[in-house]
């Protein structure tokens, strides 16, 4: 009964690959589709003329989406096995819909993109290969739709293997998988196919219970950080009077274990004690990792606030004022040099100005052009100014300490998604050097 | 989990009785990481808002709901009101456990009555007396009357495909609409709950739940439920295929026949349109097990007020319904 673990999957492609109907077969193959549900989707079909249940119908639950027959936005969809539980995200393949695959991957352990075996790797495809790479997706599975279209030629099929793993290599993605699958057959989705002898590795399903979970391999990191949400302070309103003297400093440990004894600092001010206590809820525990919620006392009452980090290992992240990131832009306002924006990392939003836009990434050539503004769905660079530091590191680091929203103070809209690609401490000795260095970078190493 | 556990449905703690340390505590269950990833939306939402409520119904996901947000502060007491929008057709067992619930950790209850706008005539009963399409008024009022600005409910996104879409901080404008295709992006756990005057955020920290996720969950953290989420002997009727219980909320017509049925409840609504399920489950490992073999949705099998179109769930949410 128990899952021991949770994968989180994105799924994206474009319009008319079958995306929804392989997260419809998946969902029905693996019996995670009740029977009420099934029914509607029967009777909708039906009501539409078809002969045999359209699993999209499963997914695009908005009125729109079943008007048009398209996805418009992610939808969330739980599935289990014996092995796992699975959280899926189906983003929708449509070029104005970039932001809605970024937003997708930038949770996900694992991308799944549709091909059409019959046109191999099209722009779509290069855009949200792009986009996976850029996100540092931990894996990403090319399904190659649509086999039983081609007789299940392994030829075709490994023609398109080639030149995704190309592009993939080309892109800096950090691990690509390609399946042969028919989604309209069932064809590797759930179950091993046996029309393709010629292809030895697992289904989808199989291969999705195997990938290792991102958030294992950041437990396992040493160097933990827990950007504090909320400082904890009963007083005399403790519901136990053992905690008048409470403090504890409560969030998440998005990295790494900490655990009663370590020697801890505090980030930006650089206070340092030792943690000793550990508390999940009213649960005492010696040791927590990454992803828990949790709160922590420590040995010195020092001042520690929402918005600071805790932080141990040896590694320390720079209290940065300069930030030089790539940026997702999600909103149809463009983004202009100078603006004024606010920025979110962790659990601080700070004040911040865009000195400069530096180039805009064309996801067809993949090379960077020079951009004045950008636009809904750019992918570009800019260089900010902090009015107040972060404790930040390369998102190529840390998806968590590396990764901020972008943020209109008049309205509180989400304007992008940003990744830190170089952190800054201005008033630091080394910082004109590194500012020189990264300068000169700029222009080479585009995408990661 | 090795960890032998206090909840916090126990109580003050004993000093004495000093909790055992675990020797880690590592991710081992899929329910550890749903509990955390609620319990960050909830401080990070609480931290950034000013007038934070929990829509609390009785119902099995508020109560879980609430647990988390306890969790979340403990051993301090979670900043948040709880808000029931009482159609007055309620279960008595649901309002008595409410009470329990309010009364057991000191915590602040607002409640909002539908009977109070049909009393002046500022809502009318439906032609198919269910009320729980009436609730958005009273909810959107008390929103604006409190200045309530996160809104947290115990929705999931398994619940019901329209539902699916809609993000864990949900923007809502001044009218509460929600407008599926212009929601923000969500992106990482960066959540941002920020809005204009006189908008506010819906939140789920639930959303990634299932409801299998739920009754484990309850199961492992033992917590006190209303009785009627457990098998016992009831008068009921069967309408439109669900099984509805005689009340005097409930009238029942001449081709329907009363009987005696063991039966329990897998979601608590109005008493009008929520029916239960025949089942012997009685206690929580039953239902544990009666939901994983379940092959009909929780509100498929007990919700006559989502069967009215294909899109009735979206449309009620646009107009501000939780």
């Amino acid at each position: 009964m128990s899952t021991s673990t949770l994968l989180r999957l994105a799924t994206a492609g474009s319009v008319d690959d079958g995306k929804s109907t392989l997260v419809g077969r998946l969902l029905h193959d693996s019996k995670s589709v009740m029977a009420d549900q099934l029914e509607a989707v029967e009777r909708a079909s039906r009501d539409r003329g078809l002969t045999a249940a359209d699993l999209a119908l499963l997914t695009d639950g908005l009125r729109a989406e079943r008007e048009q027959g398209i996805t418009i936005d992610v939808a969330y969809r739980y599935f289990a096995t014996a092995q796992r539980s699975f959280v899926l995200a189906d983003c929708p393949g449509h070029v104005q819909y970039t932001r809605n695959t970024v937003t997708g991957s930038s949770t996900a352990d694992v991308v799944v993109l549709l091909a059409d075996v019959r046109h191999g790797v099209v722009e779509q495809t290069r855009r949200h290969l792009a986009v996976a790479a850029l996100l540092r997706v931990p894996h990403v599975i090319v399904a190659v739709n649509k086999i039983d279209l081609v007789d299940y030629d392994a030829d075709k099929y490994a023609a398109v293997d080639a030149s995704v793993r190309q592009l993939a290599d080309q892109l800096g993605v950090v691990d690509v998988h390609t399946i042969p699958v028919s989604a309209l057959a069932g064809d590797n989705v759930v179950d091993e196919s046996n029309r393709t002898p010629w292809y030895e590795g697992p289904s989808l399903l199989h291969l999705l219970e195997q990938l290792p979970i991102e958030a294992e391999e950041l437990a396992a990191d040493r160097q933990v950080r827990l950007p504090v949400q909320t400082v904890l302070r009963p007083q005399q309103a403790a519901r136990d009077p053992r905690f008048v003297e409470y403090r504890g400093y409560a969030g998440p440990v998005v990295q790494g274990t900490i655990t009663v004894g370590d020697p801890i600092t505090v980030l930006p001010s650089g206070l340092r004690s030792t943690v000793t206590g550990i508390t999940i809820g009213d649960r005492e525990v010696s040791r927590a990792s990454a992803p828990l919620s949790v709160a922590v006392e420590l040995a010195d009452d020092i001042d520690i606030a929402r918005g600071d980090v805790i932080v141990g290992g040896d590694q320390q992240p720079v209290n940065a004022r300069d930030l030089d990131a790539t940026v997702c832009w999600l909103s149809e306002r463009p983004l202009r040099p100078r603006a004024r924006l606010l920025l979110k990392h962790l659990t601080r939003t700070t004040q911040v100005i865009v000195d400069d836009i530096s180039g805009v990434l064309d996801l067809h050539s993949l090379v960077a052009q020079p951009a004045e503004t950008l636009g809904l769905n750019d992918l570009g660079r800019v260089r900010l100014r902090l009015a107040n530091p972060i404790v930040a590191e390369p998102y190529s680091t840390s998806r968590r300490t590396g990764a901020f929203l972008l943020i209109d103070p008049s309205d509180g809209s989400t304007l992008a998604a940003g990744m830190i690609r170089e952190a800054r401490d201005p008033d630091s000795a080394e910082s004109a050097e590194r500012d020189l260095e990264a300068r000169s970078q700029a222009s080479q190493d585009w995408i990661i | 989990m090795t960890v032998t556990e206090k909840t916090l449905a126990d109580g003050p703690v004993d000093p004495l009785d000093v909790l055992p340390i675990a020797d880690e505590h590592r991710v081992v269950d899929n329910l550890d990481l749903l509990e955390a990833e609620a319990m960050l939306v909830i401080r990070e939402v609480v931290a950034e808002l000013e007038r934070p409520v929990i829509l609390f119904s009785g119902g099995k996901d508020s109560a879980v709901l609430l647990h988390v947000a306890l969790k979340a502060y403990y051993p301090a007491k979670p900043p948040l009101t709880l808000l029931h929008v009482d159609t007055g057709h309620n279960f008595p067992e649901v309002l008595e456990y409410r009470d329990r619930q309010v009364g057991r950790y000191g915590l602040r209850l607002e409640v909002a009555r539908v009977q109070d706008y049909l009393d002046d005539g500022r809502l009318s009963e439906r032609a198919d007396g269910t009320r729980n399409p009436l609730q958005t008024l009273p909810l959107l009022d008390a929103i604006a009357e409190h200045r309530f600005d996160g809104v947290f409910g115990g929705a999931r996104r398994d619940e019901e495909k329209a539902r699916a879409k809609e993000r864990i901080v949900s923007l809502r404008n001044e009218f509460g609409q929600w407008d599926p295709r212009g929601q923000r992006p969500e992106l990482w756990s960066l959540f941002n709950p920020r809005h204009r005057p006189g908008e506010h955020v819906r939140v789920f920290p639930l959303s990634n739940w299932t409801e299998l996720d739920i009754w484990r969950y309850i199961e492992r953290e033992q917590i006190d439920l209303p009785s009627l989420y457990f098998a016992h002997e009831r008068e009921v009727f069967q309408r439109d295929g669900m099984w509805l219980a005689v009340g005097e909320h409930n009238t029942v017509r001449a081709n329907e026949t009363v009987e005696t049925r063991t039966v329990r409840y897998r979601t608590v609504g109005d008493m009008s349109c929520t029916g239960a399920v025949v089942s012997d489950a009685a206690a929580v490992d039953d239902i544990v097990r009666e939901t994983a073999l379940s092959t009909v949705s929780e509100r498929g099998a007990t919700r006559a007020d989502d069967r009215i179109t294909e899109a009735a769930m979206e449309d009620r949410k646009k107009e501000g319904y939780f």
